[in-house]
Protein backbone atom coordinates (compact mmCIF):
# COMPACT_ATOMS: atom_id res chain seq x y z
CA UNK A 1 0.00 0.00 0.00
CA UNK A 2 1.97 2.90 -1.32
CA UNK A 3 -0.25 6.20 -1.19
CA UNK A 4 -3.16 7.12 0.79
CA UNK A 5 -5.46 7.07 -2.57
CA UNK A 6 -4.91 2.96 -2.85
CA UNK A 7 -5.19 3.12 0.85
CA UNK A 8 -8.70 4.52 0.44
CA UNK A 9 -9.49 2.34 -2.14
CA UNK A 10 -8.20 -0.95 -0.78
CA UNK A 11 -8.68 -3.56 -3.54
CA UNK A 12 -11.14 -4.93 -1.05
CA UNK A 13 -13.18 -2.15 -1.05
CA UNK A 14 -13.57 -2.05 -4.78
CA UNK A 15 -14.96 -5.34 -4.97
CA UNK A 16 -17.54 -4.81 -2.18
CA UNK A 17 -18.71 -1.24 -4.47
CA UNK A 18 -18.36 -3.42 -7.46
CA UNK A 19 -20.64 -6.22 -6.43
CA UNK A 20 -22.58 -4.87 -3.20
CA UNK A 21 -23.93 -7.37 -0.98
CA UNK A 22 -27.25 -7.78 0.62
CA UNK A 23 -29.02 -6.33 -2.61
CA UNK A 24 -31.34 -8.52 -2.47
CA UNK A 25 -34.74 -7.41 -1.03
CA UNK A 26 -35.74 -9.86 1.80
CA UNK A 27 -39.63 -10.78 2.66
CA UNK A 28 -39.98 -10.63 6.15
CA UNK A 29 -38.56 -7.47 7.82
CA UNK A 30 -38.31 -6.99 10.90
CA UNK A 31 -35.86 -4.14 11.71
CA UNK A 32 -35.93 -1.12 9.28
CA UNK A 33 -33.65 1.89 9.14
CA UNK A 34 -33.14 4.83 6.06
CA UNK A 35 -29.70 6.80 6.65
CA UNK A 36 -29.16 10.11 4.13
CA UNK A 37 -26.24 12.68 4.28
CA UNK A 38 -27.65 15.98 2.65
CA UNK A 39 -24.27 17.35 2.11
CA UNK A 40 -22.91 14.61 0.02
CA UNK A 41 -26.23 12.67 -1.58
CA UNK A 42 -25.96 9.79 0.13
CA UNK A 43 -29.10 7.75 0.89
CA UNK A 44 -29.06 4.05 2.54
CA UNK A 45 -31.64 1.85 3.42
CA UNK A 46 -31.22 -0.98 5.87
CA UNK A 47 -33.24 -3.90 6.53
CA UNK A 48 -33.09 -7.24 9.14
CA UNK A 49 -34.99 -10.18 9.41
CA UNK A 50 -34.30 -11.43 12.70
CA UNK A 51 -34.61 -15.30 13.52
CA UNK A 52 -34.80 -16.50 17.30
CA UNK A 53 -32.72 -13.03 18.41
CA UNK A 54 -29.95 -13.35 15.23
CA UNK A 55 -29.93 -11.74 12.17
CA UNK A 56 -31.10 -14.17 9.21
CA UNK A 57 -30.57 -11.78 6.51
CA UNK A 58 -29.46 -8.59 5.38
CA UNK A 59 -30.28 -6.17 2.68
CA UNK A 60 -28.80 -2.82 2.06
CA UNK A 61 -29.79 -0.40 -0.52
CA UNK A 62 -27.28 1.97 -1.08
CA UNK A 63 -26.89 4.97 -3.30
CA UNK A 64 -23.25 7.47 -2.76
CA UNK A 65 -19.68 7.14 -3.01
CA UNK A 66 -18.04 3.82 -3.39
CA UNK A 67 -16.96 4.18 0.34
CA UNK A 68 -20.99 4.00 1.65
CA UNK A 69 -21.68 1.36 -0.65
CA UNK A 70 -18.61 -0.93 0.12
CA UNK A 71 -19.29 0.04 3.97
CA UNK A 72 -22.91 -1.09 3.46
CA UNK A 73 -21.63 -4.63 1.39
CA UNK A 74 -19.27 -5.39 4.47
CA UNK A 75 -22.24 -4.44 7.02
CA UNK A 76 -24.79 -7.24 4.82
CA UNK A 77 -22.11 -9.55 4.76
CA UNK A 78 -20.59 -9.53 8.35
CA UNK A 79 -23.40 -8.83 10.59
CA UNK A 80 -25.39 -11.96 9.00
CA UNK A 81 -25.63 -14.96 11.46
CA UNK A 82 -24.71 -12.66 14.56
CA UNK A 83 -26.79 -12.30 17.21
CA UNK A 84 -27.93 -8.79 18.51
CA UNK A 85 -25.21 -8.15 20.79
CA UNK A 86 -22.63 -9.50 18.61
CA UNK A 87 -23.81 -7.28 15.83
CA UNK A 88 -23.11 -3.95 18.61
CA UNK A 89 -20.08 -5.11 19.51
CA UNK A 90 -19.34 -5.04 15.73
CA UNK A 91 -20.86 -1.83 15.19
CA UNK A 92 -18.87 -0.50 18.34
CA UNK A 93 -15.21 -1.65 16.68
CA UNK A 94 -15.98 -0.06 13.46
CA UNK A 95 -16.83 2.90 14.91
CA UNK A 96 -13.58 2.94 17.30
CA UNK A 97 -11.76 2.06 14.08
CA UNK A 98 -12.93 4.79 12.25
CA UNK A 99 -12.36 7.09 14.94
CA UNK A 100 -8.71 6.00 15.23
CA UNK A 101 -8.65 3.56 17.80
CA UNK A 102 -5.36 1.59 16.80
CA UNK A 103 -6.77 -1.91 18.51
CA UNK A 104 -7.47 -4.77 16.01
CA UNK A 105 -10.57 -5.81 14.59
CA UNK A 106 -11.55 -9.39 15.31
CA UNK A 107 -9.19 -12.03 13.15
CA UNK A 108 -13.03 -12.71 11.53
CA UNK A 109 -13.67 -9.68 10.68
CA UNK A 110 -10.59 -8.91 9.10
CA UNK A 111 -11.85 -7.48 5.98
CA UNK A 112 -13.31 -4.16 7.80
CA UNK A 113 -10.25 -3.34 8.72
CA UNK A 114 -10.07 -1.89 5.34
CA UNK A 115 -12.25 0.89 5.74
CA UNK A 116 -9.32 2.43 7.92
CA UNK A 117 -8.19 3.96 4.96
CA UNK A 118 -10.40 6.82 5.07
CA UNK A 119 -9.10 8.06 8.06
CA UNK A 120 -6.47 10.12 5.87
CA UNK A 121 -9.64 11.62 4.64
CA UNK A 122 -11.24 12.97 7.23
CA UNK A 123 -14.59 14.56 4.93
CA UNK A 124 -14.58 10.85 4.23
CA UNK A 125 -15.32 8.99 7.55
CA UNK A 126 -18.54 10.19 7.18
CA UNK A 127 -19.34 7.89 4.33
CA UNK A 128 -17.97 5.21 5.90
CA UNK A 129 -20.16 5.27 9.11
CA UNK A 130 -23.67 5.97 7.95
CA UNK A 131 -24.08 2.12 7.13
CA UNK A 132 -23.48 1.45 10.81
CA UNK A 133 -25.21 4.43 12.40
CA UNK A 134 -28.37 3.45 10.53
CA UNK A 135 -28.32 -0.19 11.47
CA UNK A 136 -27.58 0.90 15.05
CA UNK A 137 -30.88 3.75 14.98
CA UNK A 138 -32.96 0.34 13.55
CA UNK A 139 -31.29 -1.85 16.63
CA UNK A 140 -32.14 0.60 19.05
CA UNK A 141 -35.94 1.12 17.41
CA UNK A 142 -36.50 -2.51 17.02
CA UNK A 143 -35.56 -3.07 21.03
CA UNK A 144 -37.63 -0.69 22.10
CA UNK A 145 -40.52 -2.47 20.12
CA UNK A 146 -41.14 0.24 18.32
CA UNK A 147 -41.20 -1.74 14.57
CA UNK A 148 -40.70 0.40 10.87
CA UNK A 149 -38.64 3.17 10.42
CA UNK A 150 -38.58 5.94 12.88
CA UNK A 151 -36.11 8.81 11.90
CA UNK A 152 -33.38 9.25 9.08
CA UNK A 153 -30.11 8.40 10.16
CA UNK A 154 -26.95 11.37 9.19
CA UNK A 155 -23.85 10.64 9.92
CA UNK A 156 -22.63 14.69 9.19
CA UNK A 157 -23.10 15.97 12.68
CA UNK A 158 -21.17 13.07 13.99
CA UNK A 159 -17.52 14.31 15.96
CA UNK B 1 -13.14 20.23 -35.97
CA UNK B 2 -10.48 18.03 -34.39
CA UNK B 3 -8.50 18.35 -31.51
CA UNK B 4 -4.86 17.32 -31.00
CA UNK B 5 -4.38 15.60 -27.69
CA UNK B 6 -0.86 14.91 -27.93
CA UNK B 7 1.33 16.91 -25.41
CA UNK B 8 3.55 18.64 -28.08
CA UNK B 9 0.33 19.88 -30.06
CA UNK B 10 -1.62 20.85 -26.77
CA UNK B 11 1.34 22.89 -25.47
CA UNK B 12 0.89 24.82 -28.62
CA UNK B 13 -2.42 25.11 -28.44
CA UNK B 14 -2.56 25.78 -24.62
CA UNK B 15 -3.73 29.25 -25.36
CA UNK B 16 -6.41 30.72 -26.69
CA UNK B 17 -6.81 33.50 -29.07
CA UNK B 18 -7.50 36.12 -26.61
CA UNK B 19 -5.73 35.57 -23.25
CA UNK B 20 -2.24 35.24 -22.98
CA UNK B 21 -2.38 32.14 -20.49
CA UNK B 22 1.13 31.60 -19.94
CA UNK B 23 1.56 35.20 -18.71
CA UNK B 24 -0.96 35.35 -16.74
CA UNK B 25 -0.18 31.96 -14.63
CA UNK B 26 2.63 33.98 -13.93
CA UNK B 27 0.67 36.38 -11.37
CA UNK B 28 -1.15 33.42 -9.63
CA UNK B 29 1.89 32.71 -7.22
CA UNK B 30 -0.68 29.45 -5.72
CA UNK B 31 -0.32 27.97 -9.68
CA UNK B 32 2.95 27.54 -8.74
CA UNK B 33 2.51 24.76 -5.99
CA UNK B 34 2.78 21.05 -6.16
CA UNK B 35 -0.34 18.89 -4.92
CA UNK B 36 0.30 15.22 -4.18
CA UNK B 37 3.18 15.11 -6.35
CA UNK B 38 1.62 17.25 -9.53
CA UNK B 39 1.09 20.30 -10.74
CA UNK B 40 -2.08 22.32 -8.98
CA UNK B 41 -4.76 22.02 -12.26
CA UNK B 42 -7.27 24.58 -10.07
CA UNK B 43 -10.61 24.04 -12.09
CA UNK B 44 -12.74 25.01 -8.99
CA UNK B 45 -13.28 28.79 -9.73
CA UNK B 46 -17.12 29.17 -9.71
CA UNK B 47 -16.31 28.28 -5.49
CA UNK B 48 -13.39 30.98 -5.45
CA UNK B 49 -10.86 32.05 -7.93
CA UNK B 50 -6.95 32.60 -6.95
CA UNK B 51 -5.67 35.79 -6.56
CA UNK B 52 -3.09 37.67 -8.27
CA UNK B 53 -0.06 39.20 -6.69
CA UNK B 54 -1.32 42.64 -7.30
CA UNK B 55 -4.21 41.62 -4.98
CA UNK B 56 -2.47 39.86 -2.27
CA UNK B 57 0.54 42.89 -2.13
CA UNK B 58 -2.45 45.31 -1.86
CA UNK B 59 -3.89 43.34 1.01
CA UNK B 60 -0.29 43.25 2.79
CA UNK B 61 0.49 47.13 2.12
CA UNK B 62 -3.09 48.30 3.41
CA UNK B 63 -1.94 46.75 6.51
CA UNK B 64 1.59 47.21 6.60
CA UNK B 65 1.56 51.10 5.30
CA UNK B 66 -1.87 52.71 6.47
CA UNK B 67 -3.41 50.84 8.67
CA UNK B 68 -6.71 52.64 10.19
CA UNK B 69 -10.44 53.26 10.13
CA UNK B 70 -12.02 54.64 7.63
CA UNK B 71 -14.48 57.88 7.78
CA UNK B 72 -14.19 60.89 10.09
CA UNK B 73 -10.41 60.17 11.41
CA UNK B 74 -8.49 63.49 11.03
CA UNK B 75 -4.87 62.13 10.81
CA UNK B 76 -2.94 61.06 7.84
CA UNK B 77 -3.39 57.29 7.73
CA UNK B 78 -7.28 57.48 8.52
CA UNK B 79 -7.23 59.78 5.40
CA UNK B 80 -5.46 57.27 3.13
CA UNK B 81 -7.44 54.13 4.31
CA UNK B 82 -10.74 56.06 3.57
CA UNK B 83 -9.68 57.04 0.20
CA UNK B 84 -8.66 53.64 -0.84
CA UNK B 85 -11.42 52.32 0.55
CA UNK B 86 -13.71 54.65 -1.20
CA UNK B 87 -11.99 54.77 -4.66
CA UNK B 88 -12.88 51.24 -4.52
CA UNK B 89 -16.25 52.31 -4.69
CA UNK B 90 -16.07 54.04 -7.77
CA UNK B 91 -13.82 51.83 -9.21
CA UNK B 92 -16.93 49.04 -8.73
CA UNK B 93 -19.17 51.73 -10.19
CA UNK B 94 -17.61 52.20 -13.26
CA UNK B 95 -17.00 48.32 -13.79
CA UNK B 96 -20.47 47.60 -13.97
CA UNK B 97 -20.97 49.78 -16.23
CA UNK B 98 -20.85 53.64 -15.29
CA UNK B 99 -23.47 54.26 -12.29
CA UNK B 100 -23.31 56.69 -9.59
CA UNK B 101 -21.17 55.14 -6.62
CA UNK B 102 -23.61 56.21 -3.89
CA UNK B 103 -25.59 53.09 -5.10
CA UNK B 104 -22.19 50.83 -4.17
CA UNK B 105 -22.98 48.99 -0.77
CA UNK B 106 -19.84 46.81 0.17
CA UNK B 107 -21.17 43.88 2.05
CA UNK B 108 -19.12 40.61 3.03
CA UNK B 109 -20.62 38.76 -0.16
CA UNK B 110 -23.13 37.99 -2.70
CA UNK B 111 -25.33 36.32 0.35
CA UNK B 112 -25.18 39.17 2.80
CA UNK B 113 -26.40 41.48 -0.22
CA UNK B 114 -29.34 39.27 -1.05
CA UNK B 115 -30.28 38.87 2.95
CA UNK B 116 -29.80 42.67 2.67
CA UNK B 117 -32.42 43.44 0.51
CA UNK B 118 -34.77 40.54 2.00
CA UNK B 119 -34.87 41.95 5.31
CA UNK B 120 -35.01 45.83 4.42
CA UNK B 121 -36.99 46.12 0.94
CA UNK B 122 -38.59 43.09 1.53
CA UNK B 123 -39.43 43.09 5.42
CA UNK B 124 -41.12 46.99 4.31
CA UNK B 125 -42.87 45.84 0.71
CA UNK B 126 -43.75 42.16 0.96
CA UNK B 127 -47.20 41.69 2.33
CA UNK B 128 -49.71 38.45 1.93
CA UNK B 129 -50.80 37.06 -1.31
CA UNK B 130 -47.73 38.70 -2.51
CA UNK B 131 -45.58 36.78 -5.24
CA UNK B 132 -42.08 36.23 -5.08
CA UNK B 133 -40.41 34.42 -8.83
CA UNK B 134 -37.56 32.84 -9.05
CA UNK B 135 -36.12 30.09 -10.76
CA UNK B 136 -35.50 26.28 -10.44
CA UNK B 137 -31.69 27.25 -10.81
CA UNK B 138 -31.20 29.35 -7.99
CA UNK B 139 -28.43 28.88 -5.49
CA UNK B 140 -29.39 28.58 -1.94
CA UNK B 141 -28.40 32.36 -1.02
CA UNK B 142 -31.08 33.22 -3.98
CA UNK B 143 -33.93 31.28 -2.62
CA UNK B 144 -33.53 30.91 1.29
CA UNK B 145 -33.59 34.42 1.88
CA UNK B 146 -36.63 34.51 -0.27
CA UNK B 147 -38.62 31.41 0.95
CA UNK B 148 -37.93 32.09 4.88
CA UNK B 149 -39.40 35.79 4.07
CA UNK B 150 -42.44 34.33 1.84
CA UNK B 151 -43.25 31.97 4.64
CA UNK B 152 -42.97 34.89 7.43
CA UNK B 153 -44.98 37.13 5.12
CA UNK B 154 -47.60 34.64 3.98
CA UNK B 155 -46.48 35.75 0.62
CA UNK B 156 -46.16 32.78 -2.69
CA UNK B 157 -42.83 31.99 -3.26
CA UNK B 158 -42.85 30.62 -7.29
CA UNK B 159 -40.39 29.78 -9.91
CA UNK B 160 -38.90 29.54 -13.88
CA UNK B 161 -39.10 25.96 -14.91
CA UNK B 162 -36.20 24.44 -16.46
CA UNK B 163 -36.09 23.03 -20.28
CA UNK B 164 -34.41 19.35 -20.16
CA UNK B 165 -31.20 20.81 -21.80
CA UNK B 166 -31.31 22.71 -18.45
CA UNK B 167 -32.30 26.46 -19.74
CA UNK B 168 -34.97 28.37 -18.36
CA UNK B 169 -37.96 27.69 -19.96
CA UNK B 170 -39.99 30.65 -20.41
CA UNK B 171 -43.16 29.39 -22.40
CA UNK B 172 -45.45 30.08 -19.22
CA UNK B 173 -43.63 33.24 -18.00
CA UNK B 174 -47.00 35.25 -18.35
CA UNK B 175 -48.54 33.10 -16.30
CA UNK B 176 -45.95 33.19 -13.86
CA UNK B 177 -46.17 37.01 -13.73
CA UNK B 178 -48.91 38.48 -12.39
CA UNK B 179 -49.89 42.03 -10.62
CA UNK B 180 -48.89 40.38 -7.50
CA UNK B 181 -45.53 39.77 -8.52
CA UNK B 182 -43.75 42.13 -6.39
CA UNK B 183 -39.87 40.80 -7.01
CA UNK B 184 -38.10 38.59 -9.60
CA UNK B 185 -35.05 37.09 -8.16
CA UNK B 186 -32.96 35.46 -10.95
CA UNK B 187 -29.30 33.89 -11.52
CA UNK B 188 -27.51 35.43 -14.35
CA UNK B 189 -25.23 32.85 -14.80
CA UNK B 190 -26.14 29.26 -12.89
CA UNK B 191 -23.13 27.92 -10.72
CA UNK B 192 -24.72 24.24 -11.52
CA UNK B 193 -25.34 24.08 -15.18
CA UNK B 194 -23.07 27.38 -16.20
CA UNK B 195 -26.41 28.84 -18.07
CA UNK B 196 -26.56 32.53 -18.95
CA UNK B 197 -29.89 33.40 -18.03
CA UNK B 198 -31.92 36.00 -20.81
CA UNK B 199 -32.14 38.36 -17.48
CA UNK B 200 -32.49 41.19 -19.71
CA UNK B 201 -35.98 40.00 -21.55
CA UNK B 202 -37.15 38.41 -17.94
CA UNK B 203 -37.05 42.01 -16.56
CA UNK B 204 -38.51 43.98 -19.35
CA UNK B 205 -41.54 41.46 -18.60
CA UNK B 206 -41.34 41.81 -14.85
CA UNK B 207 -41.50 45.55 -15.31
CA UNK B 208 -44.31 45.56 -17.47
CA UNK B 209 -46.48 44.01 -14.26
CA UNK B 210 -44.91 46.26 -11.47
CA UNK B 211 -41.97 43.99 -9.95
CA UNK B 212 -38.56 44.64 -9.06
CA UNK B 213 -35.47 42.61 -10.44
CA UNK B 214 -33.54 41.21 -8.77
CA UNK B 215 -29.99 40.01 -10.05
CA UNK B 216 -27.31 37.00 -8.98
CA UNK B 217 -24.42 38.00 -10.40
CA UNK B 218 -21.84 36.15 -8.14
CA UNK B 219 -20.97 33.88 -11.48
CA UNK B 220 -21.39 36.27 -14.38
CA UNK B 221 -19.56 39.34 -13.18
CA UNK B 222 -16.36 37.44 -12.71
CA UNK B 223 -16.82 36.50 -16.58
CA UNK B 224 -17.93 38.49 -18.81
CA UNK B 225 -18.69 42.25 -19.26
CA UNK B 226 -21.71 43.76 -17.22
CA UNK B 227 -23.90 46.85 -17.43
CA UNK B 228 -26.37 46.43 -15.20
CA UNK B 229 -28.77 49.39 -16.71
CA UNK B 230 -28.59 47.97 -19.24
CA UNK B 231 -29.63 44.72 -18.16
CA UNK B 232 -32.93 46.32 -16.49
CA UNK B 233 -32.00 45.67 -13.08
CA UNK B 234 -33.37 47.49 -10.28
CA UNK B 235 -30.74 45.57 -7.72
CA UNK B 236 -27.67 43.73 -8.59
CA UNK B 237 -25.37 41.56 -6.53
CA UNK B 238 -21.72 39.63 -6.87
CA UNK B 239 -18.38 38.52 -4.53
CA UNK B 240 -14.94 40.43 -4.96
CA UNK B 241 -13.48 36.25 -3.81
CA UNK B 242 -14.80 34.92 -7.30
CA UNK B 243 -13.27 37.81 -9.77
CA UNK B 244 -9.35 37.65 -8.24
CA UNK B 245 -10.32 40.06 -5.22
CA UNK B 246 -10.49 38.60 -1.16
CA UNK B 247 -12.71 37.13 0.52
CA UNK B 248 -15.45 38.88 2.65
CA UNK B 249 -16.18 41.39 0.10
CA UNK B 250 -19.67 41.74 -1.56
CA UNK B 251 -21.71 44.47 -3.75
CA UNK B 252 -24.78 45.05 -3.71
CA UNK B 253 -25.80 47.31 -6.37
CA UNK B 254 -29.02 49.14 -6.72
CA UNK B 255 -31.09 52.19 -7.89
CA UNK B 256 -30.23 55.20 -5.23
CA UNK B 257 -34.07 55.59 -5.36
CA UNK B 258 -34.88 52.50 -4.34
CA UNK B 259 -32.00 52.28 -1.85
CA UNK B 260 -33.06 55.65 -0.43
CA UNK B 261 -36.39 54.45 0.40
CA UNK B 262 -35.32 51.09 2.27
CA UNK B 263 -35.02 51.07 5.70
CA UNK B 264 -31.66 50.59 6.96
CA UNK B 265 -29.98 46.69 7.47
CA UNK B 266 -27.61 46.81 10.10
CA UNK B 267 -27.69 49.49 12.74
CA UNK B 268 -24.86 51.02 14.91
CA UNK B 269 -21.88 53.01 14.01
CA UNK B 270 -21.54 54.68 10.56
CA UNK B 271 -24.76 54.43 9.11
CA UNK B 272 -26.16 56.74 11.78
CA UNK B 273 -26.41 61.10 11.07
CA UNK B 274 -27.29 61.97 14.64
CA UNK B 275 -28.52 60.31 17.63
CA UNK B 276 -30.03 61.09 20.74
CA UNK B 277 -30.92 58.59 23.62
CA UNK B 278 -35.04 58.62 22.26
CA UNK B 279 -34.34 59.04 18.22
CA UNK B 280 -32.13 58.58 15.47
CA UNK B 281 -31.50 59.87 11.87
CA UNK B 282 -30.00 58.06 9.67
CA UNK B 283 -26.91 58.80 7.59
CA UNK B 284 -27.11 58.66 3.23
CA UNK B 285 -26.44 56.23 0.79
CA UNK B 286 -23.96 54.52 0.70
CA UNK B 287 -23.18 54.20 4.28
CA UNK B 288 -26.91 53.78 5.40
CA UNK B 289 -26.23 50.29 4.67
CA UNK B 290 -22.54 50.41 6.22
CA UNK B 291 -23.07 49.67 9.75
CA UNK B 292 -19.82 49.28 11.89
CA UNK B 293 -16.50 48.64 10.34
CA UNK B 294 -16.15 46.84 7.18
CA UNK B 295 -13.65 44.73 5.76
CA UNK B 296 -10.99 47.62 4.62
CA UNK B 297 -8.23 45.81 3.63
CA UNK B 298 -10.48 43.62 1.36
CA UNK B 299 -12.56 46.14 -0.46
CA UNK B 300 -8.73 48.10 -0.88
CA UNK B 301 -7.31 44.76 -2.36
CA UNK B 302 -10.11 44.30 -4.22
CA UNK B 303 -9.53 47.71 -6.66
CA UNK B 304 -6.40 45.81 -7.94
CA UNK B 305 -8.41 42.78 -9.50
CA UNK B 306 -10.89 45.19 -10.67
CA UNK B 307 -7.87 46.44 -12.11
CA UNK B 308 -6.21 43.45 -13.09
CA UNK B 309 -9.61 42.28 -14.98
CA UNK B 310 -9.84 45.32 -16.88
CA UNK B 311 -6.36 45.37 -18.36
CA UNK B 312 -7.17 41.51 -19.78
CA UNK B 313 -11.29 43.18 -20.66
CA UNK B 314 -14.18 41.59 -19.66
CA UNK B 315 -15.02 41.03 -23.67
CA UNK B 316 -11.53 39.41 -23.79
CA UNK B 317 -11.89 37.01 -20.42
CA UNK B 318 -15.37 36.06 -22.24
CA UNK B 319 -14.58 35.22 -24.92
CA UNK B 320 -11.44 32.96 -23.21
CA UNK B 321 -14.13 31.09 -21.71
CA UNK B 322 -16.09 30.75 -24.62
CA UNK B 323 -13.17 28.82 -26.10
CA UNK B 324 -12.05 27.27 -23.27
CA UNK B 325 -15.15 25.47 -22.28
CA UNK B 326 -16.18 24.49 -25.83
CA UNK B 327 -12.90 22.38 -26.09
CA UNK B 328 -13.63 21.28 -22.61
CA UNK B 329 -17.22 19.82 -23.12
CA UNK B 330 -16.53 18.21 -26.43
CA UNK B 331 -13.39 16.42 -24.59
CA UNK B 332 -15.45 15.64 -21.26
CA UNK B 333 -17.84 14.09 -23.99
CA UNK B 334 -15.36 11.69 -25.85
CA UNK B 335 -15.08 9.77 -22.38
CA UNK B 336 -17.40 6.63 -21.89
CA UNK B 337 -19.96 7.31 -19.16
CA UNK B 338 -19.13 10.75 -18.96
CA UNK B 339 -22.51 13.30 -18.91
CA UNK B 340 -22.81 16.65 -18.98
CA UNK B 341 -25.55 19.20 -16.90
CA UNK B 342 -26.23 22.52 -18.64
CA UNK B 343 -26.38 23.44 -21.86
CA UNK B 344 -23.50 22.19 -24.25
CA UNK B 345 -22.74 25.20 -26.86
CA UNK B 346 -20.78 27.71 -25.22
CA UNK B 347 -22.29 30.90 -26.45
CA UNK B 348 -25.31 30.61 -23.95
CA UNK B 349 -23.16 28.95 -21.23
CA UNK B 350 -20.35 29.98 -18.75
CA UNK B 351 -17.12 28.37 -17.74
CA UNK B 352 -18.92 26.01 -14.49
CA UNK B 353 -19.46 22.77 -16.06
CA UNK B 354 -21.13 19.89 -14.20
CA UNK B 355 -20.87 16.57 -15.09
CA UNK B 356 -21.49 12.83 -13.97
CA UNK B 357 -20.10 9.63 -14.48
CA UNK B 358 -22.99 6.88 -15.24
CA UNK B 359 -21.14 4.72 -12.32
CA UNK B 360 -19.25 6.82 -10.21
CA UNK B 361 -20.43 9.03 -7.36
CA UNK B 362 -18.75 12.46 -7.66
CA UNK B 363 -16.98 12.69 -4.05
CA UNK B 364 -15.41 9.57 -5.70
CA UNK B 365 -14.26 11.32 -8.32
CA UNK B 366 -13.30 14.57 -6.39
CA UNK B 367 -10.89 12.49 -4.18
CA UNK B 368 -9.22 10.72 -7.71
CA UNK B 369 -8.64 13.80 -9.09
CA UNK B 370 -7.09 15.19 -6.01
CA UNK B 371 -4.58 12.55 -5.97
CA UNK B 372 -3.46 14.01 -9.44
CA UNK B 373 -2.83 17.40 -8.15
CA UNK B 374 -6.81 18.44 -9.80
CA UNK B 375 -8.66 20.98 -8.04
CA UNK B 376 -12.73 20.40 -8.59
CA UNK B 377 -16.17 20.79 -6.61
CA UNK B 378 -18.46 17.97 -6.09
CA UNK B 379 -21.61 17.47 -4.48
CA UNK B 380 -25.03 19.72 -4.48
CA UNK B 381 -23.20 23.07 -5.43
CA UNK B 382 -25.45 24.65 -2.79
CA UNK B 383 -28.50 23.96 -5.00
CA UNK B 384 -30.50 20.86 -3.48
CA UNK B 385 -34.01 21.73 -5.24
CA UNK B 386 -31.83 21.93 -8.43
CA UNK B 387 -30.06 18.64 -7.55
CA UNK B 388 -33.50 17.27 -6.93
CA UNK B 389 -35.43 18.52 -9.91
CA UNK B 390 -32.26 17.09 -12.45
CA UNK B 391 -32.47 14.00 -10.58
CA UNK B 392 -29.11 13.68 -9.23
CA UNK B 393 -27.53 13.43 -5.54
CA UNK B 394 -24.67 15.26 -6.71
CA UNK B 395 -22.35 16.42 -9.85
CA UNK B 396 -18.76 16.85 -10.27
CA UNK B 397 -17.88 20.47 -11.30
CA UNK B 398 -15.08 21.86 -12.97
CA UNK B 399 -14.45 25.59 -13.84
CA UNK B 400 -12.88 27.66 -15.72
CA UNK B 401 -10.76 30.78 -15.28
CA UNK B 402 -8.60 32.89 -17.16
CA UNK B 403 -5.44 31.43 -15.98
CA UNK B 404 -6.95 27.75 -17.64
CA UNK B 405 -5.96 26.41 -20.35
CA UNK B 406 -6.36 23.54 -23.00
CA UNK B 407 -3.45 21.42 -20.87
CA UNK B 408 -5.56 21.72 -17.79
CA UNK B 409 -8.45 19.93 -19.42
CA UNK B 410 -6.04 17.62 -21.04
CA UNK B 411 -4.57 16.57 -17.71
CA UNK B 412 -8.44 16.72 -16.47
CA UNK B 413 -9.37 14.48 -19.55
CA UNK B 414 -6.51 11.99 -18.90
CA UNK B 415 -7.54 11.70 -15.19
CA UNK B 416 -10.91 10.61 -15.97
CA UNK B 417 -9.76 8.04 -18.05
CA UNK B 418 -7.36 6.63 -15.64
CA UNK B 419 -9.88 6.94 -12.92
CA UNK B 420 -12.95 4.54 -14.55
CA UNK B 421 -9.73 2.47 -15.49
CA UNK B 422 -8.95 2.34 -11.60
CA UNK B 423 -12.40 1.88 -10.42
CA UNK B 424 -12.47 -0.90 -13.06
CA UNK B 425 -15.06 0.37 -15.51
Amino acid sequence: MSNPLDELYREIILDHYRAPRGKQPISKVDITSDGQNPSCGDEIAVQVTMDDGTVKDVHVDCKGCAISVASGSMLAEYTKGKSLEEVKKIVGAVKSMLKGDESEIPAELADLDALKGVRKFPVRIKCALLAWMTLIEGLKNYENGKGGHQKTVSTEDEE
Amino acid sequence: MTYETDSAASAKLAGTSTLDVSRIRTDFPVLGRMVNGHRLVYLDNAATSQKPKSVIDAHSEYYSRFNANIHRGLHTLAEEATSAYEDTRKHVANFIGGVDSREIIFTNGTTEAINLVAQTWGEQNIGPGDEILITEMEHHANLVPWLVLSQKKQAVLKRIPLTGEGRLDLGNLDNLISDRTKLVAISHMSNVLGTINPVKHIGEVSHSYGALVLIDGAQATPHMPINVKDLGADLYTFSAHKMLGPTGVGVLWGRADLLEAMPPFNTGGEMIREVHFDRVSFNELPHKFEAGTPNIAGVVAFDRALTYLEELGMENVRQHEIELSGYAIKRLLEIDGIEIQGPLDPQLRGGAISFTDATLHPHDISTFLDSKGIAIRAGHHCAQPLMRTMGKLATARASLYIYNDKDDIDVLVQALREMRRYFGL
